[in-house]
């Protein structure tokens, strides 16, 4: 049998081996983690935040609002939702006010079905709408450090409020299936889908790193690695790429059908931007 | 054609990476480059133990922010307080981090900052005080690296 | 960009010993890394910091490459009076950073 496999399918085997190679043999997930149930119909019964799995040192910048580095992209957010921008002459605040009130569900219930383009719309694209639909003004890059602060700073709003998507608005639960879809095909040289490491082996270490469920509701983040804040969709392509897969597009429809299914599998845990992940 | 097992291969695979790692020349030579740099601080002085310690992790989850913390006992008065307070890492490219200048008006003599580790390393600190004398203390801590987040 | 990020608290006793933490969003490139086709980046930092309270040095920091990102500093200072604080940041290409804080002294 041993002759069978061909020198691809080994050199993909081995590499995967040294990344997995840790997997083996790990404690069970500490019994200090904080869980909730899982919604309806999940593969898990309970739901963890990435925060559990993370240092206390790390979740101590997190903890602290002022020692929370991702804090200066929430306040660079804070002064953009007051300045006009555009050819309309107006600012987010011209229209929504107070962003407390106004934005205080809105990072909890995204991504939600928009009627009038017949798709599902996610913070960031939702942003853009407003920006070229209502302001006349350009649309910002995906990753750009505006987006992202804008991006975090409507987030945060809602934070410590239950993730609460409406999955029964148009087509959304097609979107969640297409989602699911991507969430357990394998992709890459390593061969890997989403499910391996963050549904059959979260709580055990992918080398040096501790596997999370992969959940949606710290973004954006401000990563260590990155050492900056980032959107959930550049994650989604650093895992491709750690993979060794070619990554969809940020804003791509499949990572937004990734997106949409990802805020089903966290259902109720709280919004956490702009969190501090590793 | 060998194929290896996976316990071969891994064995294999294990054997290689402490080859590489006790190949690296860069150790020692971080190491001296941080006794150099010592040397000019003390500038021909003595350094003595207690007095001064380092607040870190034992594991830093990721080495581009390892959090640190310096104290030097005791209040800082205009009769005694740190003026300097070098922070070399012995196994970074180059071992420099930072110096701390505490004053009288400091009130305490005790500063945190965030730092960058390339690996697994001593950390060092010297203090200077007002009056000329110099403490020491190393720190070790270990990095993780290599993960997603690596 | 956004403004430095400074905590102080608004009032202390005539004296009294406190707290100050700082953030300034800065990428501290560390001279150490190469582009995609490369080259080295070449290093730049905030090399110093300093706070003065009415115009008197309270606490310094030369900064080397090793520092992280977004540098964060936390140190201490006795408020003998009511007054000012002045907060100064200084990278390698000579941009200057700063801003102010009042705080009464009852």
């Amino acid at each position: 049998m041993m002759f069978d496999v061909s020198i691809g399918k080994l050199g993909r085997w081995a590499t995967a081996a040294v990344l997995l190679g840790g997997l083996a043999a790990q404690p069970a997930l500490a019994g200090d983690m904080k869980t909730y149930p899982a919604p309806e119909g999940h593969p898990l019964s309970e739901i963890i935040s990435g925060y559990e799995f993370r240092t206390p040192e790390t979740q101590a910048l997190q903890d602290d609002d002022f020692e929370n580095p991702a804090f200066l992209w929430v306040d660079q957010g804070e002064e953009l939702w007051n300045t006009a921008d555009g050819t309309a002459g107006k600012a987010c605040a011209d229209c929504h006010g107070n962003a407390s009130e106004s934005m205080k569900m809105v990072g909890a219930t995204f991504p939600k079905w928009d009627a009038k383009n017949n798709r599902p719309v996610n913070i960031e694209l939702q942003i853009n709408q407003c920006r070229t639909e209502q302001m006349g003004a350009d649309a910002w890059k995906y990753e750009s450090s505006e987006m992202i602060g804008m991006t975090s700073f409507v987030r945060t709003q809602s934070r410590g409020e239950p993730v609460n998507v409406d999955f029964s608005e148009g087509d959304m639960e097609a979107w969640k299936a297409k989602g699911k879809d991507l969430y357990y095909t394998r992709f890459g040289q390593l061969d890997l889908a989403c499910s391996n490491c963050h549904e059959d082996n979260y709580g055990n270490q992918i080398r040096s790193d501790l596997l999370s469920q992969g959940q949606s509701n710290g973004f954006p983040t401000y990563r260590l690695k990155w050492q900056g804040v980032g959107t959930l969709h550049r994650r989604f392509k650093g895992c491709m790429d750690q993979v060794r897969a070619k990554p969809y597009k940020r804003g791509s429809d499949e990572f937004l059908a990734l997106e949409v299914y990802l805020a089903y599998r966290g259902v109720g845990l709280p919004v956490e931007a702009p969190a501090l992940r590793n | 054609m060998t194929v290896l097992n996976k316990r071969e291969f891994l064995i294999v695979a294990t054997g290689a990476a402490a080859a590489a790692i006790a190949g690296l020349p860069s150790i020692a030579l971080g190491a001296e480059k941080a006794e150099m740099r010592v040397a000019e601080f003390l500038g021909g002085a003595t350094a003595s133990e207690g007095g001064l310690s380092l607040e870190m992790p034992e594991i830093a989850e990721n080495g581009n922010t390892v959090p640190l913390t310096v104290r030097v006992d005791g209040e800082a008065t205009a009769d005694r307080y740190a003026e300097s307070v070098l922070i070399l890492a012995d196994g970074n490219p180059e071992p420099g981090v930072a110096t701390f200048h505490f004053t009288p008006l400091s009130g305490t003599q005790e500063a945190s900052t965030r730092m960058r580790l390339a690996k697994t390393q001593n950390v060092i600190a010297v203090a200077k005080m007002n009056d000329g004398s110099f403490m020491r203390t190393d720190n070790l801590v270990k990095v993780t690296i290599g993960g997603c987040g690596g | 960009m956004s403004k430095p990020r400074v905590k102080i608290p608004k009032s202390a006793a005539a004296g009294e010993i406190i707290t100050i933490k700082t953030l300034i969003t800065h990428k501290m490139e560390s001279g150490q890394r190469k582009d995609k086709q490369g080259n080295p980046i070449p290093r730049m930092i905030i090399n110093s910091f300093e706070c003065t309270f009415n115009g008197e040095r309270v606490f310094g920091c030369d900064m080397e490459p090793a520092i992280s990102a977004n540098p964060y500093l936390q140190f201490t200072a006795r408020v003998p009076e009511s007054g000012e604080f002045e907060f100064v940041w200084k990278d390698d290409e000579g941009s200057v950073f700063s801003t102010k804080k009042k705080i009464k002294v009852a």
